[in-house]
């Protein structure tokens, strides 16, 4: 038997609140917005863009087989028109919508559904997603250079393509909504080579119409895109090269409509406390966390006590504090948004009395030295300063180093250089909304690794394989009991405490007032940072 | 003059050449690993060793540095790790943007410190003079990015009479080429007052006054003619200034030249454009110089190139 599986069964729990359909979907077509980014946008090739900048810009370019309801993290059928998943959960048979275009009017088919597949499994394309198509049987011997087709894909027809796991994987439907699994027409990946990523053609909402270097992207509506009614928006431009402040000035002044980069810290209280903009100002959740690693193979970090004592000694409440209140204190690694989130658990309570007790327990009554590794740019040093009082006060001196990015990055991925890194402007944000998402490369075996993002080191052989058998758990009916595995996990990671959990941020943006359309889709959780396809001109209503 | 030119010419490149070994050393050991950086943090240590055999990575220093350099011979400045579009064409969609605000920036610099130079001489010690001469102190040691935020907070936040940062339009150009500029009018006034005080001593000055020439034609005919000599044959070595203010300036404003394109590398590890824009603004800052030393026995015959 085969069995077609229900969206909403993978439906999952949000807290985004509902997004009503009526209000924004019958919105008319037309109208422009602004919208502004400080750095220039890398590339628009979906099997290479991997920034919160380009992220929901590819996402309006192109199509894939999966995608989320607008506003939430609601899986849901994009140029799929239908699946079905074989009782072994191994083989999923995608039927794809028929009469979909290409930008440049050739119609999508499932040749390119295994095209773009192939090609971002590649090595040769280097794409930085390939590692999610793992249980794709085949990957291997691509990845190793010993194919350059994946014997797991095979097209049936024209509209039908049949994909063989050499793994259960119940992450893998999340997988086909990931950028990296765009359809890209072959001809023309073929005619730009690497430059495909300045001319980008795909099935989605808008195409480019108009890319300056350095200053400018224009998007134009699609007007032959298979969603009937969408996108909403006749043109959207993307001004590059304003810095924050500057964009919000000129949102301010009518020169813009959406701040890409957010509001800038230094203007969070006064935007807020603006009657003329309080209205315009948006507040969402995002799947991140914020945390320090401890690196348990660093002495005296290797002590499980000290680490449970720095647990209690760091007060979250100040760090929030310190940016104004965008978060929220977090006690175990995944966010509250995210399905196998332990509401009811309380996790170590601030209590530095009670880390002095623990840490003289531990053979360090009158503490130890230590250095904290810290990405340089505000508020992450103000941050790391707070943490060096809350270890001062139980006797651990921490030594700040505020570096670059990319060399803290480079640090946390020596065995023995950092013992504590403080992940702020760096913190993991969930590729989907999945658990697992959370576990792999930054608190599993496989990221603990030279170069890797699992900058505590911790590894625990019981949980990788208790991760393997929850991903293993395909069948819909067990959606509950796999969550409820990744749950036990993320538990029992907080009682051997390789982390901090310190903050869930919040995601903050305004928009002018002639954008229309649910806050939530401004604040997209999975379309990072807007939704552009929804948002729509109050000016043409 | 044309074998001083060519022998020039061949020490330029020798200047340049050093750069490219000093910067590429620095950036090699910057670190931070680029194949890290592209991989992305879902990769495999396998995909990552991939990415970093084929941009060549593995290999030891000295061969990453000659094969850098056989391309560039070929006019190759690689391809961006990040922005993954060639070098070249990244610093040749921007170069406009900067040549403008750098043309921009001597009419600024020529026009207030030649007018300031001049009216201070004129003046000279009396209190309009001082206090020209601590306003140039002041924007000799400015620091440039106060200087651009505080023109963008009073002229385009507080009364609105230019855009907020941003690029397409005169006014658009104003404030930046202001900012840039003054540090120019500080130098510039401070010389062509100096210069006007030594001309002004002149015998000939003497004596067009004795044969009863009016005074603003002695001015204008033969004194600044002859004290703007040597101010003009600074601008070459002000191309070099330019290059060093470019990036914070382009920065504050959102200009969109290669230094806000270097700025953004810089934070991004973006090692083949920060080698690009080095290597090209190194060519400016060399044949400014060069310019520099051809026009100063044009201005001064005593001087000879040899």
């Amino acid at each position: 038997m085969k069995k077609t599986l229900a969206t909403s069964i993978l439906a999952l729990g949000t807290g985004f609140g509902p997004v009503q359909a009526q209000d924004f979907l019958d919105a008319k077509q037309g109208g422009a917005m602004i919208v502004t980014y400080k750095d220039d946008v890398s590339t628009l090739d979906p099997a290479i863009g991997y920034d919160w900048q380009n992220w929901s810009m590819i996402k309006s370019l192109f199509d894939g087989l999966m995608d989320y309801e607008p506003g939430t993290t609601e899986l849901k059928k994009d140029l799929a028109e239908d699946y079905t998943i074989s009782d072994d959960g191994m083989t999923y048979t995608f039927t794809l919508r028929q009469g979909v275009k290409f930008h440049n009017g050739r119609e999508m088919t499932a040749e390119d559904v295994k095209y773009s597949l192939d090609r971002v499994t590649n090595p040769a394309t280097q794409s930085p997603g390939a590692g999610f198509f793992g249980s794709i049987e085949g990957y291997d011997a691509m990845a190793a250079g010993e194919a350059d087709s994946l014997s797991g894909v095979t097209v049936i027809d024209p509209y039908t393509v049949e994909i063989k796991l050499s793994r259960p994987d119940a992450t893998f439907l999340h997988v086909m909504a990931i950028n990296f699994s765009s359809i890209v027409p072959k001809e023309v990946v073929e005619q730009y080579g690497e430059d495909f990523g300045k001319n980008p053609v795909g099935t989605g909402a808008f195409y480019l119409e108009n890319w300056t270097l350095g200053q400018s992207l224009t998007f134009a509506r699609n007007t032959d895109y298979w969603n009937e009614g969408l996108p909403k928006l006749d043109k959207i431009t993307f001004e590059i090269g304003l810095e924050p402040i500057v964009a919000l000035l000129r949102l301010q002044q009518g020169q813009a409509d959406i701040p890409g980069d957010g509001i800038p810290p230094a203007k969070f209280l006064e935007v807020t406390q603006d009657p003329a903009f309080k209205d315009l100002v948006i507040e969402g959740g995002q799947l991140h966390t914020g945390y320090i690693t401890m690196n348990v193979n660093m002495a005296p970090f290797d002590n499980v006590k000290v680490r449970q004592a720095v647990n209690m000694a760091i007060n979250k409440d100040r760090a929030v504090r310190i940016i104004n209140g965008r978060a929220v204190p977090a006690n175990q690694p995944l966010p509250p948004t995210m399905p196998g989130y332990a509401p009811d658990y309380e996790g170590y309570a601030y209590d530095p009395e009670a880390a002095k007790v623990l840490l003289a327990e531990a053979g360090f009554p009158d503490g130890f030295e230590t250095e904290l590794y810290v990405f340089n740019t505000d508020p992450n040093p103000r941050i790391a300063q707070s943490f060096q009082q809350d270890l001062a006060a139980i006797g651990i001196r921490a030594e700040i180093r505020s570096l670059a990015q990319a060399n803290v990055i480079a640090a946390g991925g020596e065995p023995d250089q950092a013992p504590m890194i403080w992940s702020g402007g760096m913190a993991w944000i969930a590729d989907f909304p999945d658990p697992s998402n959370f576990y792999g490369p930054i608190l599993g075996c496989d990221g603990a690794v030279q170069g890797g993002w699992n900058w505590s080191w911790y590894c625990n052989e019981d949980l990788d394989a208790a991760a393997n058998a929850a991903d293993a758990m395909t069948d819909p009916a067990e959606a509950e009991a796999r969550e409820a595995a990744w749950r036990d996990i993320y538990l029992k990671i907080m009682e051997d405490a390789p982390w901090v959990p310190v903050f869930n941020e919040q995601r903050f943006t305004m928009r002018s007032a002639r954008l229309g359309g649910p806050d939530a889709i401004f604040v997209d959780p999975v379309h990072v940072p807007v939704n552009y396809d929804f948002v729509y001109s109050t000016d043409v209503q | 003059m044309w074998a001083y030119v060519v022998r020039r010419l061949g020490e330029s490149l020798l200047i340049l050449l050093g750069i490219s070994v000093v910067t590429f050393a620095l950036l090699y050991l910057v670190p931070a690993d680029p194949a890290r950086q592209i991989a992305g943090r879902s990769a495999t240590a396998e995909t990552v060793a991939n990415i970093r055999a084929q941009l060549g990575l593995d290999q030891p220093f000295h061969v990453q540095y000659v094969r850098y350099l056989g391309n560039l011979l070929q006019g190759d400045l690689g391809r961006s790790y990040l922005q993954r579009t060639e070098v070249s064409e990244l610093i040749a969609a921007r170069m406009p943007a900067t040549l403008l605000l750098m043309g921009a920036a001597i009419v600024v610099e020529l026009i207030l410190g030649l007018t300031i130079g001049v009216i201070a001489a004129l003046r000279r010690n009396s209190a309009l003079d001082q206090s020209l001469m601590v306003f140039s102190f002041v924007t000799i040691s400015a620091p440039q990015f106060v200087v651009g935020i505080l023109l963008l907070y009073v002229f385009a936040v507080q009364l609105n009479w230019f855009p907020i940062g941003g690029y397409g339009t005169f006014a658009h150009l104003v404030l930046p080429a202001i900012t840039i500029g003054l540090l120019g009018t500080g130098w510039y006034s401070r010389m062509m007052r100096s210069s006007m005080i030594d001309v002004l001593a002149q015998d000939f000055v003497r004596t067009a006054r004795a044969k009863g020439l009016g005074k603003l034609r002695i001015i204008l005919r033969h004194v600044a003619p002859n004290a703007i000599l040597p101010v003009i044959a600074m601008i070459g070595i002000d191309i070099g200034l330019f290059m060093s203010g470019i990036v914070v300036v382009e920065s504050v404003f959102g200009w969109p030249g290669i230094g806000q394109l270097a700025w953004q590398a810089i934070q991004r590890v973006d090692i083949p454009i920060i080698m690009g824009v080095t290597l090209v603004s190194a060519c400016f800052i060399v044949l400014g110089n060069l310019l520099a030393d051809l026009i100063a026995p044009l201005v001064d015959p005593r001087i000879k190139l040899k």
